[in-house]
């Protein structure tokens, strides 16, 4: 693999998870539990958008062969998209979107500082810009998983329900291939190895804070990085695409 | 007594010399009904305005049109709140104000109970929802109350970034396919009607509109904005190659401006009453995410609660 192709494959990983992500969190918009609170979640969709554009912008140009940042968004199969499992899952209640969003968040910031020192400038660049977005979602997320988890009984019924439901695509987050090899080779890519303590240490805190438990036996999910995905990222591309792909000629 | 027709005095000199009302002025209390009603109204308009364009954010046909659009639904939420605020400081709460919209009572603009079939009705809301909307706003700017007008302000520079955005909208389409063009043109011949009526009825047959004249709540009125809207748009529409869905529409030089048929005002009123093709849909929407969200608000109550709490006892 030459490290045009592992950038172009990375930088996909990457923006396929934040638009996927985006896709999923815009459900949300219009029906938040409060305006405030939909304001807030339509915010973090539209940051997360912005990172997937200038990332799908980055893998056409890396890949250079005339596609655009919305060729490669309308018109790949579910089996040439590489975002994780965890971003594809439905938005379930408040709960367990707030949950997804809190341990991703937690995995983006620690991953894009790291980003921020890549040898690759537009990559490293992205990721500088992306960093204060995220510092804002995490406070955000973190702070509604202490509510949820410090709140009533049933938020903290609802939070636990989330962590059981969707820990089990957390250790994918963390998983590297050939790609990363030869990347890590040029220092371009994130050693996932040297965050997950981190990760896992800042994720604890943040559920202990909660009074929450990580659930006892789960069997980690894994697929994502060679485009096997969980069946909810067909119906997502369905939709996301379906106009696009009925007028392949047409501009919008 | 005589303190009474100060006040009063003191009130009408104030829209003579067109001067702001502020909150702790003393109004009228049919004033502040009207205003409370009006401002209400508009807000829930932005915020059930937010499901027809909220239809389609995840269907947008490019990435950037996808940003466009949700940054433009969350706009209409941000000024659902400002007005939200306003009509609080005419001593109403926000509870009690999406009590009575979702219980049905409160009315918000018909135009929202229209559906947004095709990608094409983005397009024709922006540009001529928002432009209507916007003819609207630009004299709310100038209205007497205060907060009102304030928050007017701030909504007009938002919402004619939207009508151009509905407008850019329209040029991909008009400008494309023939697929496309099809598109473009039956969104116009759907959304031309409804958003005439957006004015309001007739002013023969608009009762309110005479008393927020006097007290320049308003400032123009229904027929004579209908009539800019008509002017305004005409041109655009020849710009697009598309056909404005009205025979009689023909330009009018003793007046200079053109004229138009009349909506179908039996559609309008039945519309209000409930009986339009979205009407249900859009207040179970609202209810649904109210009632979801019940739970949140709660653990977010009791959990400033317990925080409370906590720092007393400390």
């Amino acid at each position: 693999m030459t490290t045009q192709e592992a950038l172009f494959k990375y930088t996909l990983r990457l923006s396929d998870t934040s638009l996927i992500l985006a896709q999923r969190l815009s459900e949300w918009t219009s029906k938040g539990p409060f305006l405030e609170e939909d304001l807030a979640l339509t915010n973090i969709a539209l940051d997360i958008l912005g990172q997937a554009n200038s990332l799908l912008e980055y893998a056409a140009k890396t890949e250079s062969k005339g596609r655009s940042s919305d060729d490669l968004a309308f018109f790949r199969n579910e089996r040439e998209f590489y975002n994780t499992l965890l971003v594809e899952q439905p938005n379930g209640d408040y709960a367990q979107t707030i949950l997804r969003q809190c341990l991703i968040d937690n995995f983006d910031l620690l991953f894009y500082q790291e980003l921020a020192k890549s040898k690759d400038e537009t990559l490293a660049a992205i990721a500088a810009k992306s960093i204060k977005e995220i510092t804002y979602h995490l406070r955000h997320t973190s702070s509604w998983v202490d509510r949820f988890g410090n709140g009533t009984e049933e938020s903290h019924t609802r939070i636990q329900n989330a962590l059981n439901e969707l820990w089990r695509f957390t250790d994918e987050l963390f998983e590297m291939n050939e790609i990363d090899e030869v990347l890590l080779k040029d220092k371009i890519a994130v050693d996932l190895k040297t965050i997950k303590p981190i990760w896992k240490k800042q994720v604890d805190a943040i559920l202990e804070k909660a009074s929450l438990k990580l659930p006892e036996t789960v069997f980690m999910q894994t697929g994502s990085r060679n485009a096997k995905h969980t069946e909810h990222l067909g119906y997502i591309l369905a939709e996301m695409q379906y106009l696009p792909r009925m007028h392949p000629t047409a501009k919008w | 007594m005589s303190n009474a027709v100060d006040l009063e005095k003191n009130f009408n000199s104030k829209l003579e010399k067109n001067d702001f009302v502020e909150p702790k002025d003393w109004m009228p209390e049919n004033y502040r009904k009207h205003l409370i009603r009006q401002i209400s109204q508009h807000a829930h308009s932005e915020i059930i305005g937010m499901l027809p364009e909220g239809n389609w954010i995840s269907r947008a046909p490019s990435l950037r049109a996808k940003m466009v659009l949700l940054a433009k639904v969350q706009d209409e939420g941000g000024h659902g709140l400002y007005l939200y605020t306003a009509a609080e400081t005419l001593g109403a709460s926000r509870d009690e104000l999406l009590g009575a919209l979702h219980t049905g009572k409160a009315k918000y603009s018909s135009i929202f109970n229209y559906p947004t079939l095709t990608w094409a009705d983005i397009g024709a809301v922006g540009w001529l929802v928002d432009g209507a909307a916007i003819m609207n706003q630009v004299m709310l700017q100038r209205t007497s109350y205060g907060p009102y007008s304030r928050a007017m302000i701030r909504i007009c520079k938002e919402e004619s970034f939207h009508q151009r955005q509905g407008y850019e909208i329209m040029c991909h389409l008009s400008f494309g396919t023939e697929a496309q063009k099809e598109m473009a043109q039956d969104a116009l011949n759907r959304w031309w009607f409804p958003t005439m009526m957006m004015f309001g009825p007739p002013d023969k047959d608009s009762p309110n509109s005479e008393q927020a004249m006097k007290w320049r709540i308003k400032r123009e009125t229904n027929d004579e904005l209908r009539q800019k809207f008509v002017d305004r748009t005409v041109e655009q529409a020849e710009f697009l190659g598309l056909t404005i869905p009205d025979k009689n529409l023909k330009w009018n030089e003793a007046k200079k401006g053109y004229d138009f048929s009349e909506p179908n005002w039996e559609e309008f009123y039945n519309v209000i009453k409930g009986n339009g093709p979205c009407n249900k849909e859009r207040l179970e929407a609202r209810n649904k995410a109210h009632s979801d969200g019940a739970w949140v608000r709660e653990a977010a109550m009791a959990y400033a609660e317990k925080k409370k709490e906590n720092i007393l006892a400390a």
